[in-house]
């Protein structure tokens, strides 16, 4: 049985990790903002078969109130083996566009409140000598595109920041996981047409359990999105400037 | 790419699709009609709705509590109607519970198995997932919601079980479980050849067995088939048989453009398929047993891109003569299925106004859509049916004329006053006059 912490608990990737942690007995805390919903998925884990199953209400961007939050956390599971960050925006790219104040919430939202709570956990972990750190970012972070480089830029920069992290606590038996999913069937992406590319959030979440077993770095979820990222990132930037990606 | 039934059948898109995602939350606003579609399982165009709009309802997948007391044979399992049969058995099987009525593919909602009031292979003990539906609730588009059950609202339960989607939304429900020792199935095959075989296996099995089931091969001068019989393992058999490994599933991949079922390969997979080798008793996990055809995801593909036709129908107890008359009829039109299934009903009431199963005979038949000539098969066996006094039914249904529905299904006029103004169906146009 692991403990498990889950921020963004209600996202889509997020509950579908948690349904198979709870279908081999893990215990679960789970953190969102909706307290009605996150409940809902908690009577959930507990029939799947989780041995126990709590939550906190917490916006990710309401800084003060992290550590709080990571105590309760703690203190309801008896300690701490897996922190999975997974909460995030889809920022509209063109409002961003004509709104600092609205870039820089979604950049608030996607990867200051990450990097505020993925340095606490860092620590803890840090201060324990084991535990594992699961942060959802995204192949939107491996290159900056027109149609939506805010979002691109906040995950680039949570990727970049896990990368240093990892190489902090490699050392101290602590693993640090970057998922990076491509195209996800969920409520966030539900106005998108949907083709081959498309993946459900179960597929992502198998993935994520998968690297965390496997002490990865880096995942790319399904795996052929590292193929076209390299692709993607190869491509000359004068080349590059002139797509419409 | 629109939603479409197991069938395939080409047919109007829905004008829009829209999603129930949270059970508390109200209708989502609509422009026309709403019916409810779970996983797309039944094969005609009860989950259909052209031109008007189709409400999603597989977001609403959560377990809410599960309740047995220590040593019960049941348990008490309460989850939202979009949960997938496939996820109950997932969560439940390794725990020694199990549906007290399964149909032929775990791919089907919780809603969809209420609103079809599907059976499976122990009907006649256990008659239809609908006697083990406890309570459930119905969302309507003027925004009321009743708790349903058979004592409560009994009236709204009575038209909601069977009712197609047509008298609102169901978001959750509660069904019993059934205790079993293990994952395990004993099962018997028995070859038999002619329709007075099969009845007397049917007759002897149906007192010793929990599940009994046949499979006919109607291109036969003679019927002949394959009687199978289960029964859930006790725990010191199962305990001899180790449980293998779970395949993953195959996949069939594309949609050939003409139906690879043909009277060529029917009459080939036919013959192999009856002179199988065949253990007259095995040991099988429950999946392989209840659930072949989901070991193929997407196998309705494999019949083209114009689709197929089930053609299910129940006649009374005494018309055994019609089910003979049936396969003659299809022997005679060239036109053979690719399974063609053989069970009788049992006594036991269904719970539903429109509900299928009634005591009797039931057979079940796959054609691919020949256009004309498989229509006119129908319009004969049809005519076979209502002679005898049967009915069809309307979850594998695409064709049948509406006098026959409404003639077959006797409380038609009583569940119309259920009906939701908002909600309608394909299904529902073509047979509602």
């Amino acid at each position: 049985m692991q403990k498990v912490l889950i921020i963004g608990a209600t996202s889509a990737i997020a509950e579908a990790t948690a349904r198979l942690c709870a279908a081999r007995g893990d215990a679960l805390f789970l953190v969102g903002r909706k307290a009605q919903r996150l409940e809902e998925i908690a009577a959930d884990l507990r029939v799947r078969g989780a041995a126990q199953v709590d939550c906190a209400v917490l916006d990710a961007t309401d800084r003060a109130a992290h550590a709080a939050t990571l105590a309760t956390a703690e203190s309801a599971l008896g300690g701490l083996d897996v922190a999975l960050i997974a909460h995030g925006t889809l920022p509209d790219q063109k409002a961003c566009e004509a709104s600092v104040e609205l870039t820089l919430r979604e950049i608030d939202a996607n990867a200051l409140s990450v990097i505020a709570l993925a340095t606490l956990l860092g620590a803890r972990f840090e201060a324990q000598g084991r535990g594992a750190l699961a942060v959802i970012g995204s192949v939107a972070g491996d290159r900056g595109r027109q149609s939506n480089y805010v979002y691109g830029a906040a995950k680039g920069m949570v990727a970049l920041f896990l990368q240093g992290l990892r190489n902090r606590l490699a050392k101290k038996g602590v693993q640090v996981l970057t998922v990076k999913p491509g195209f996800v069937d969920t409520p966030m992406t539900a106005a998108f047409k949907k083709g081959a590319l498309w993946a459900q959030p179960d597929d992502i979440a198998r993935g994520i359990l998968a690297a965390l077993a496997a002490k990865k770095d880096v995942v790319y979820l399904p795996g052929f999105w590292r193929l076209i990222m390299l692709i993607i990132r190869l491509i000359p930037e004068r080349i590059f400037k002139k797509l419409s990606l | 790419m629109s939603l479409h039934s197991w069938g395939r059948l080409p047919g109007a898109p829905a004008a829009a699709e829209l999603a129930l995602a949270e059970r508390t939350a109200p209708l989502p606003a609509a422009d026309g009609s709403l019916l409810p579609y779970g996983n797309g399982r039944s094969y005609g165009d009860v989950c259909l709705n052209g031109g008007g709009m189709l409400l999603r309802m597989r977001g609403l997948d959560r377990f809410i509590a599960f309740d047995a007391d220590p040593g019960a044979d049941f348990g008490v399992l309460r989850c939202e109607a979009g949960v997938l049969l496939a996820d109950i058995l997932d969560t439940f099987v390794p725990r020694g519970w199990f549906l007290p009525v399964t149909p032929g593919t775990r791919f089907v909602t919780v809603g969809g198995a209420i609103a079809n009031d599907v059976h499976g292979k122990n009907h006649h003990g256990a008659g239809t997932f609908g006697c083990h539906v406890l309570r459930f609730e119905l969302l309507r588009s003027d925004g009321s919601r009743r708790v349903c059950s058979p004592t409560e609202n009994a009236g709204w339960f009575a038209a909601t079980v069977g009712g197609l989607g047509l008298t609102g939304a169901i978001t959750w429900a509660e069904i019993r479980l059934r205790r079993i020792d293990g994952p395990l199935l004993a099962v018997e095959n028995t070859r038999f050849a002619g329709l007075d075989e099969f009845f007397a296996l049917n007759a002897a099995a149906e007192a010793r067995h929990e599940y009994t089931v046949a499979w006919i091969d109607c291109l036969a001068a003679t019927p002949r088939g394959i009687f199978m019989a289960g029964d859930h393992l006790a725990a010191d058999a199962a305990q001899d048989a180790a449980r293998s490994a779970p395949k993953k599933p195959l996949s069939f991949p594309f949609t050939p453009p003409v139906s690879l079922v043909n009277g060529l390969s029917l009459r080939a997979f036919n013959r192999l398929y009856f002179h199988k080798p065949l253990p007259a008793r095995a040991t099988q996990d429950y999946a392989p047993y209840f659930y072949p055809l989901d070991g193929i995801l997407h196998w309705n593909r494999m019949y083209g891109r114009r689709g197929f036709y089930q053609y299910q129908c129940v006649v009374p107890p005494a018309a055994r003569g019609a089910i003979d008359e049936m396969m003659r009829a299809i022997a005679a039109s060239g036109q053979g299925s690719f399974l063609a299934v053989l069970k009788t009903f049992g006594e036991r009431t269904s719970p539903g106004l429109l509900s299928f199963p009634m005591p009797g005979i039931t057979l079940a038949l796959d054609f691919p859509n020949r256009g004309a000539g498989t229509l006119a098969l129908f319009a004969r066996l049809d005519a076979i049916v209502t002679a005898a006094g049967g009915r069809l039914y309307a979850a594998k249904d695409a064709r049948m004329p509406g006098a026959l529905f409404r003639r077959g299904y006797p409380a038609f006029a009583e569940f119309t006053t259920y009906l939701d103004p908002g909600f309608a169906s394909d299904f529902w146009r073509r047979i509602k006059e």
